[in-house]
């Protein structure tokens, strides 16, 4: 009996202990993004197996608007989530408000293969996208389609209905390209002449888009011949059957990046967690599940990606250096809000 | 609602010179008693209205005049001094005040049908009023963008007809707009007409006409005036609820018509700051308020609402 109750507690007392090391050992982190498809994605390729890589205890929580609830959370001092996955332009935004940790290099080893404008002291490139110029293949055959912005201009030549986003982010950087300006010439924009050049087309505007779902339909529906539109929804519209091609020739590129919460309890975690999000072997395996391309470079050159599928991504080797990259840092300064202010007023008189 | 009138006549009655009577003050007391008890079924209302309107009015208040440095004007300077401001309020009235008017032209009929006919016939009516009325307004406006749009029923049915050539342009713009949001808001129109329409007793317009007015001026001189509480009700209805729509413009309104709401929306976005939009939304319900001031002076409110 004695021995039997001897070994019993022991063995009960074992478990607990066992239980609280694993506590204590495996720390907690909290990704946060923008939800939806887009977050299921990156747990399956990305998040997860960081986690599991580091023992650290994964949490998630998302929001389309994280931003007010990053300052509420860091001004109040009750910060709950780590690392988040941001729109460069908040990143530069909260690093103005003080909201964001500087990155530990030494901890993040993987951020030397990310180019100079893909990070700074306080975030690092994550994945992007690209606004490209998409085109319906009924109306126009594969040689005498749109190419360029010049060619979407050009209503003579290339008739038919078009449409454009009700933003100027980055439809003036569309202008400027389209009246000629190089892509590596955009910054700092000169405001005057693309509104300029949009006047010029603004009576061929069939419809000015504000949600990407509307400019999928525009374009699937055959409501518009043309558009500038994301390259995700025409991929999507592309598979749901709908004759529409599109080229990342000019294609403007925009970025999310990844920063620290300020004052998080988790500090060191988070760092070597964003070490592994931007890891070239994960970051290789988000577009195999959805249409967003990895930010470092060296996920394109350890054969995770086929060639063809890479010849579909805004990020690919092949693809980056024919587009532009969109300036979060001038669109979070004064003159890209005043850019923004000004834009209702341009869409809305005739 | 109380008995007060009891108790007057019986207190003139009385007189200054005789004592009062000795079931006054039992009545006086009864009196308070009932007025008690009608604050305590109002009680529910009253806190709602205060917790749900009166107090995040006065939060929207408070906010529109507070950016991070403290007491500020900046939101409404802005209103005043931008042009874009004015444009977006004079559209959203032309829009508004459109809709209400094609609404009073098509829904005096419908609501004239209605209150004429009986059993079946009068409910189907009804019942195709209000179908729609259960249909959420998105549906409603993806409808009619699959109707309006440049291949969409209507265009490439006036195509194979042959009456056009070119689609017409019945969308992305005001026409669209207005479409749209006339269809939304036509119960709010038919309903009270309907219900004005049926008090109106049929005798009434069976003398006019034996005593030898021919249709239209029974129409004109018996009919119209008794039915107009109901059009004035159903405008109001109609246009308050106007000046606010966003769902509809938003998606027929092809980015270019842009309404007060809208506007409030893009403030958020713009200035991430809650005060900016709350100047915005604050400025049109003063002016809806100065509507119904004005509204109030020609016919007073309760009329409308029915209430005499």
């Amino acid at each position: 009996m004695n021995i039997f109750t001897g070994n019993a507690v022991s063995g009960i007392t074992l478990a607990m202990l066992a239980s609280i090391a694993s506590h204590a050992f495996a720390e907690d982190i909290t990704f946060v993004s923008q939800g939806g498809a887009y977050q299921e994605a990156q747990t399956k390729a990305i998040l997860e197996p960081a986690a599991k890589k580091l023992g650290l205890t994964l949490k998630q929580d998302s929001s389309p608007k994280a931003y007010p609830i990053i300052k509420t959370q860091v001004q109040s001092g009750k910060v709950t989530w780590d690392v988040v996955d941001l729109p460069t332009g908040d990143c530069i935004r909260g690093v103005e408000e003080g909201l964001f940790e500087k990155l530990d290099l030494a901890l993040i080893p993987n951020a030397a293969q990310l180019p100079a404008e893909l990070k700074d002291d306080y975030s690092v490139g994550y994945i992007s996208y690209s606004t490209v110029l998409a085109y319906r293949t009924d109306a126009f055959d594969e040689d005498s389609a749109p190419k360029t912005w010049a060619d979407f201009w050009d209503t003579k030549k290339y008739p038919g209905q078009r449409s454009l986003r009700n933003l100027p982010r980055p439809t003036l950087e569309i202008a400027l390209l389209a009246d000629g300006v190089p892509a590596d010439k955009l910054y700092p924009m000169d405001v005057e002449r693309a509104f300029r050049k949009l006047e010029e087309i603004k009576p061929e505007i069939a419809t000015w888009w504000t949600s990407g779902g509307q400019s999928a339909q525009l374009i699937s529906d055959g409501e518009v011949d043309m558009i500038q539109a994301w390259n995700g929804r025409i991929s999507a519209v592309q598979e749901a059957g709908a004759p529409v091609a599109f080229d990342y020739n000019q294609g403007i590129l925009e970025t999310n990046s990844l920063c620290v919460l300020k004052g998080t309890p988790h500090k060191e975690a988070a760092m070597k967690f964003v070490n592994e999000a931007i890891d070239a072997k994960l970051q290789a395996a988000l577009p195999m599940i959805i249409d967003y391309g990895p930010l470092n470079p060296e996920a394109f050159k350890n054969g995770v990606i086929p060639d063809e599928r890479a010849a579909k991504l805004p990020s690919s080797p092949q693809n980056m250096s024919r587009q532009a990259l969109l300036s979060a840092k001038w669109w979070a300064s004064e003159e890209g809000v005043k850019a923004e202010e000004r834009w209702l007023s341009f869409v809305q008189k005739k | 609602m109380s008995n007060a009138y009891l108790v007057k006549p019986l207190a003139e009655a009385g007189g200054q010179s005789r004592p009062p009577l000795p079931n006054q003050a039992a009545l006086a007391r009864e009196e308070r008693r009932e007025h008690a008890s009608m604050l305590l079924l109002l009680a529910p209302a009253l806190v709602m209205v205060a917790v749900l309107l009166i107090l995040p009015l006065c939060w929207l208040t408070f906010q529109s005049v507070q950016s991070e440095e403290g007491f500020t004007l900046a939101n409404y300077l802005r209103i005043f001094n931008e042009p874009i401001y004015w444009d977006t309020f004079a559209l959203t009235f032309k829009i508004s005040f459109l809709v209400t008017v094609l609404s009073i032209i098509m829904g005096f009929p419908i609501a004239y049908a209605a209150s004429r006919l009986h059993g079946f016939w009068a409910n189907l009516v009804l019942i195709c009023v209000i179908l729609p009325f259960w249909t959420s307004v998105l549906v409603r406006s993806y409808a009619w963008l699959v109707l309006l749009q440049r291949r969409g029923l209507v265009n490439q049915t006036l195509i194979d007809m042959g009456i056009i050539d070119q689609p017409l342009n019945l969308m992305h713009n005001t026409t669209g707009t207005v479409i749209g949001t006339l269809h939304v808001m036509l119960p709010f129109m038919v309903l009270p007409l309907y219900a004005v329409m049926k008090k109106i007793p049929q005798d009434l317009l069976q003398a006019s006409e034996s005593l030898g007015a021919r249709p239209f001026y029974t129409f004109r001189r018996v009919f119209l005036p008794m039915a107009a509480p109901g059009i004035m009700a159903g405008s109001i209805l109609v246009f308050v609820i106007c000046l606010g729509f966003f769902i509809t413009p938003e998606l027929l309104g092809g980015g270019r018509t842009i309404l007060v709401s809208m506007l409030v929306q893009r403030n958020v976005e713009l200035y991430h700051a809650w005060g900016a939009a709350s100047a915005v939304g604050l400025i049109l319900l003063l002016v809806v308020f100065m509507i119904f001031w004005g509204v109030n002076r020609f016919i007073p409110i309760e009329r409308i609402l029915g209430a005499r």
